[in-house]
């Protein structure tokens, strides 16, 4: 292989990692919060409120529901004002934050549904706020679980950025698009292939290490 | 003080609407051990969280130190709840929480600076005797360092009352006794109140002043723990004093009398005397005697022979040693059913 190609994976490679850590790490940021809401307002929830609930709720299932192919197509004027262009790595982080928010955002919702109730209950009658519960026991009770959420929704993002190659995005998807599927070169789209097996592995063990690691539940 | 009046707690369910609490209205006075006692169902759980409105009552007031809780906004219930520390039977600690951080909760939440927390943190660990386990997790304790861990953090905010869900039931009877012991004690060195919800008498008689009878959502009988043990009025509370297994095989007994053992007799082998006294045979059909304290406490259920001259001799001999004693009853809660 020549020296150019082996440029041209590395450098595809380090577009992925940073497009996937990226999009994920800002897809939390409004994933939790949200993932938090749908949970607290829910049937039950500490601060029960069906309005909000529904209204979030929603959106979330909607811009789930869109396709991801559909939807980077959908908003190419929405990532162009945010990022003033539509191609390359940066302008695909828009979309993926868009599509990855909701999903984690149920993520979330499904690792809070797991705490015990009982510690919330006793948290309530120690005379708790609403906040102190979130801070002090939904999410640090949480944590393993919104770790191993945060695991599968990093391979799920990256597969998210390689489908982004076929309409301008950048990586390793990019790659093994124009130059193993346009032109032919099946070796090349082998080795990008790899090399996204490769990351996912070392996403896949090294989440799962960190969580039987924080995990106090079993020793 | 804790005043419950004409307290009502009503859940709509798709189907029907369930009346958990009846009408309950409940005196508990400062510095009192009080228990409540009812089969499962019986309302008394709902009952305990409307003491904090855990649960808020449909109707009726709740009335702590002169306040009533009802009235209170968000703020104002919050640091009500700081006052009412509560264990629970499954602990309910924080499980990515280590020992020492879960009894420090409360005061976190409270905002106590935390040089001061931490040394209130050593001072309860000593105090149920935990100190070696401060660095631990709840995974790596059994269930009675769990519940000493959960009356510690109970007791952090030095709260006036706690209230006490079933907070033996899931424990073995050892473990049981010395959770007991340290509520009792508890409640003698620091003055504070404790309610205690359970459906074991074992548990009333150990550590409570007096004891209310519940059964579907209603206060049945209300008394001295001595009082309700000798003279149960309500079926519920026959039902619960009475040994658990005797019951199916009530109905074939005849003449059966129940004697309950207070205290007073420790020690006197009261049986045996009364049957060479007496010069009749008595069949034990159940009993259910422990040592409580240096105190016999319990009941036996005893079969009198048919004739009614024995059966006066015998009733007499009690009468003159003074054992409380009480005829079919047995026999009467079997044929009447439950109510649980």
């Amino acid at each position: 292989m020549s020296p150019e190609m082996i440029d041209l994976l590395l450098s595809g490679t380090w577009e992925t990692l940073y497009m996937t850590i990226v999009s994920t790490v800002i897809a939390y940021i409004f994933g939790i919060p949200l993932g938090i809401i749908l949970y607290v307002t829910g049937e039950g929830g500490i601060r029960q409120n069906r309005i909000i609930n529904l209204v979030v709720g929603v959106v979330v299932n909607v811009l789930r529901s869109v396709p991801f192919l559909i939807l980077l197509v959908f908003i190419l004027p929405f990532t162009r004002a945010v990022v003033g262009t539509t191609i390359g790595s940066t302008a695909t982080i828009v979309p993926l934050v868009v599509a990855a928010a909701p999903y984690v955002a149920r993520m979330v919702e499904s690792s809070l549904k797991e705490i015990d109730g009982g510690v919330i209950e006793a948290a309530r009658a120690m005379g708790s706020s609403t906040w102190q519960i979130i801070w002090k026991v939904f999410l640090p009770e949480a944590k393993p679980s919104l770790l191993v959420g945060a695991t599968i929704s990093l391979a799920t993002i990256l597969g998210y950025s390689a489908m982004a190659g076929f309409v301008g995005g950048g990586g390793l998807g990019a790659i093994a698009i124009n130059y193993g599927y346009y032109r032919y070169q099946s070796d090349i789209m082998f080795i990008t292939v790899i090399l996204l097996v490769i990351i996912v592995q070392i996403f896949q063990e090294g989440g799962l290490k960190l969580v039987s690691k924080v995990d106090k539940r079993t020793r | 003080m804790i005043e419950l009046k004409d307290l009502n707690k009503e859940f709509k369910t798709a189907k029907a609407q369930v009346s958990a609490v009846r009408n309950v209205n409940l005196t508990i006075q400062d510095g009192e051990v009080f228990g409540i006692i009812g089969f499962s169902g019986a309302g008394k759980s709902t009952l305990v969280r409307c003491i904090n409105l855990l649960e808020r009552p449909t109707s009726g007031s709740v009335i702590i130190n002169g306040t009533d809780l009802m009235r209170l906004n968000g703020k104002q219930l919050r640091d009500a709840r700081k006052r009412i520390g509560m264990i629970f039977q499954q602990f309910n600690l924080l499980s990515q929480r280590t020992v020492e951080a879960n009894i420090r909760y409360p005061l976190e939440i409270a905002g106590v600076k935390r040089e001061e927390a931490d040394a209130r943190v050593r001072e309860l660990l000593e105090l149920v005797d935990l100190t070696d386990k401060a660095k631990s997790y709840p995974s790596q304790l059994s269930g009675g360092q769990k519940q000493r861990v959960a009356i510690a953090r109970a007791l952090a905010p030095r709260p006036e009352i706690i209230l006490c869900d079933e907070a033996t039931s899931a424990l073995d009877p050892i473990t049981t006794s010395s959770i007991l012991d340290l509520l009792k004690s508890l409640n003698e060195k620091l003055g504070v109140t404790i309610v205690v919800i359970t459906h074991e008498m074992k548990v009333v008689e150990q550590i409570c002043d007096r004891v209310a009878v519940m059964s579907d959502g209603e206060i049945k009988e209300e008394g001295t723990v001595r009082d309700v043990f000798l003279n149960p009025k309500s079926e519920t509370a026959r039902r619960l004093i009475e040994p658990a297994h005797a019951s199916a095989d009530a109905p074939q007994a005849e003449n059966t009398i129940r004697l309950a053992f207070t205290g007073e007799e420790s020690g006197a082998p009261v049986i045996s005397d009364m049957t060479v006294k007496c010069d009749v045979m008595v069949n034990i059909l159940s009993a259910n005697t422990e040592n409580i304290g240096g105190k016999a406490f319990g009941q036996m259920l005893i079969e009198l022979p048919a004739d009614e001259a024995s059966q006066l001799r015998i009733k007499e001999y009690l009468d003159g040693r003074g054992i409380h004693y009480e005829e079919g009853g047995l026999h009467r809660s079997a044929q009447e059913g439950g109510d649980a």
